[in-house]
């Protein structure tokens, strides 16, 4: 039974096209046949996170309005087999895709993965919509702060009313992947703390991935997290996760906050 | 308090400009004592006693007429229902008790009230750009209300939660409604129309189990506990 995951938040720049190809990555280590779907029409970076702009030639867009086929438009990831990439379209926008042709494509996709992952563009408008149309789950991706924490609270107000199984009676499964937390930062007081977070959202918690420039080196070299550097703080809190989705019970990781050796030798003594 | 309806020539237009009024908000007038000042329709062609009629047919409740030589309205049951014979500014002597006045014309009895107040129970999360919208009575939440999400209600409203964004209750002159929530971190706070903001009420009932009531146009706020 495959299982379609739309990952969202609402605010930009949280992580959700980081975590989009994280998570993807990690179910995909897990022996399950992923394909990781970028709706961020107009402005796609899944690829670039991927490592596969070089070999897109159709697009999510081509698909939907019935110029390609599926088969010629999915990439398949050089370092994990069963990992795949439908990639969006740069030169289009987001008016270009139908939802007919959305729900046309992700049923094609039901056929032939366990794992369909939407990587969902900011914003609560038509492309963030149609991502989460035809979830049965959704990763919320929230950094730790009162702006992305109301628009996410907004995005589980629309997966509870916009999604078909919303509109059938249903409910899609929630979860809050917490990105970019810095423990050090919370404990001042300059970032909202896991509680608070949850508190205010009151979904259950995926995950906490912490603060790391390992996730911006994995960008930049075009590799998800969890491939480039698997025993990074990071990859592991999203290995984690993804063992979560699968329905494993894994203890949540509270990052802690590093210290170096002459802060916590001097750090009394400032104070 | 009665309420003073001036009608204004054309009166055709003014009639359509009031049943556009009522169809917007249904049940202002409902139950209102109501005073009609026809002097902007003197000289006029119209009959004083037409334009009564007019209004009673739309069920506004008439208990007196001002602006209109009482001889006017010799023959309709408003004959006597004049409260100054020239006008509102008009210091002529021909004032007339209300009570007695509105005896010839005993208004209608208002429309039963429903047995049961109705109520509308929400038992999950109202979130951020969520707009909860009952008019006809009071509104439970279980669970927070998110910042930026709204209750608005005609009676009072109860949250189990923490409200974090707005309560509007009394929104049709309901005075008596109050706001009840188990944690106090509201955006805004409004009965009959009257609002407040959180810099009103300050640190000191932030995070408390709060209730909200109007004492004499004034918001009030007090921890309960």
């Amino acid at each position: 039974m495959s299982k379609v995951l739309v990952v969202t938040s609402g605010k930009g720049g949280v992580g959700k096209t980081t975590s989009s190809a994280a998570l993807g990555a990690a179910l995909a280590q897990a022996g399950k046949n992923v394909v990781v779907v970028d709706f961020d029409v107009g402005l796609r970076n899944l690829d670039l996170i991927m490592g596969a702009e070089r070999r897109v030639v159709f697009d999510l867009v081509n698909v939907v309005q019935g110029d390609a086929k599926l088969a010629q438009a999915l990439i398949r990831d050089k370092r994990v087999e069963t990992l795949s990439l439908l990639p969006a379209s740069q030169t289009r926008d987001k008016d270009a895709l139908t939802p007919e042709g959305v729900e046309r494509v992700i049923n094609e996709l039901r056929e032939k993965f366990d794992w369909i992952v939407c990587d969902s563009p900011a914003g609560i408008e038509r492309g963030a919509t149609l991502a989460m149309r035809h979830a049965d789950m959704a990763v919320v991706v929230t950094n730790p702060e009162v702006s992305s924490v109301r628009d996410s609270d907004r995005i589980i107000g629309l997966l509870d009313s916009k999604t078909a199984k919303a509109e059938a009676g249903e409910t899609v499964d929630k979860h809050l992947l917490l990105t970019r937390y810095d423990a050090g930062r919370a404990a001042r007081g300059e970032m909202l703390k896991v509680e608070d977070v949850l508190e205010i959202l009151a979904i259950p918690l995926l995950g906490i991935i912490p603060d790391s420039e390992d996730v911006l080196k994995a960008s930049n070299v075009g590799s998800p997290v969890t491939l480039h550097n698997p025993m990074s703080a990071p990859a592991r809190a999203y290995a984690e996760a993804a063992r979560r989705l699968l329905g494993e019970t894994v203890a949540v990781t509270m990052p802690v906050e590093k210290k170096s050796l002459m802060s916590r030798l001097f750090g009394r003594s400032v104070a | 308090m009665a309420l003073i309806v001036v009608p204004e020539p054309p009166f055709e237009a003014w009639l359509t400009a009031l049943d556009q009024q009522m169809a917007r908000s249904a049940g202002f007038f409902i139950d209102r004592p109501i005073v009609v000042n026809l002097a902007a329709m003197a000289g006029t062609d119209d009959d004083p006693a037409q334009i009564l009629a007019a209004l009673e047919a739309r069920d506004l409740r008439i208990i007196g007429v001002e602006g209109v030589e009482m001889a006017a309205l010799r023959g309709t049951p408003w004959f006597g229902a004049t409260l100054a014979a020239s006008g509102r500014e008009g210091k002529q002597d021909k004032f007339i008790d209300i009570p007695e006045a509105a005896e010839p014309s005993p208004p209608e009895p208002p429309p039963p009230e429903p047995a049961r107040r109705p109520s509308l129970l929400i038992t999950r999360p109202v979130r951020s750009g969520q707009s909860i919208v009952f008019e006809e009575g009071d509104v439970t939440i279980i669970g927070p209300v998110s910042s930026g999400a709204e209750i608005i209600a005609g009676g009072s409203i109860h949250i189990y939660g923490t409200l974090r964004g707005r309560a509007v209750a009394g929104l049709l002159g309901g005075a008596e409604a109050r706001i009840f929530c188990t944690k106090l971190a509201a955006e805004l706070l409004a009965i009959d129309g009257l609002y407040r903001t959180a810099d009103h009420w300050g640190h000191g009932l932030h995070g408390k189990p709060v209730q909200v009531w109007l004492d004499d146009k004034e918001l009030r706020l007090a921890a309960l506990e």
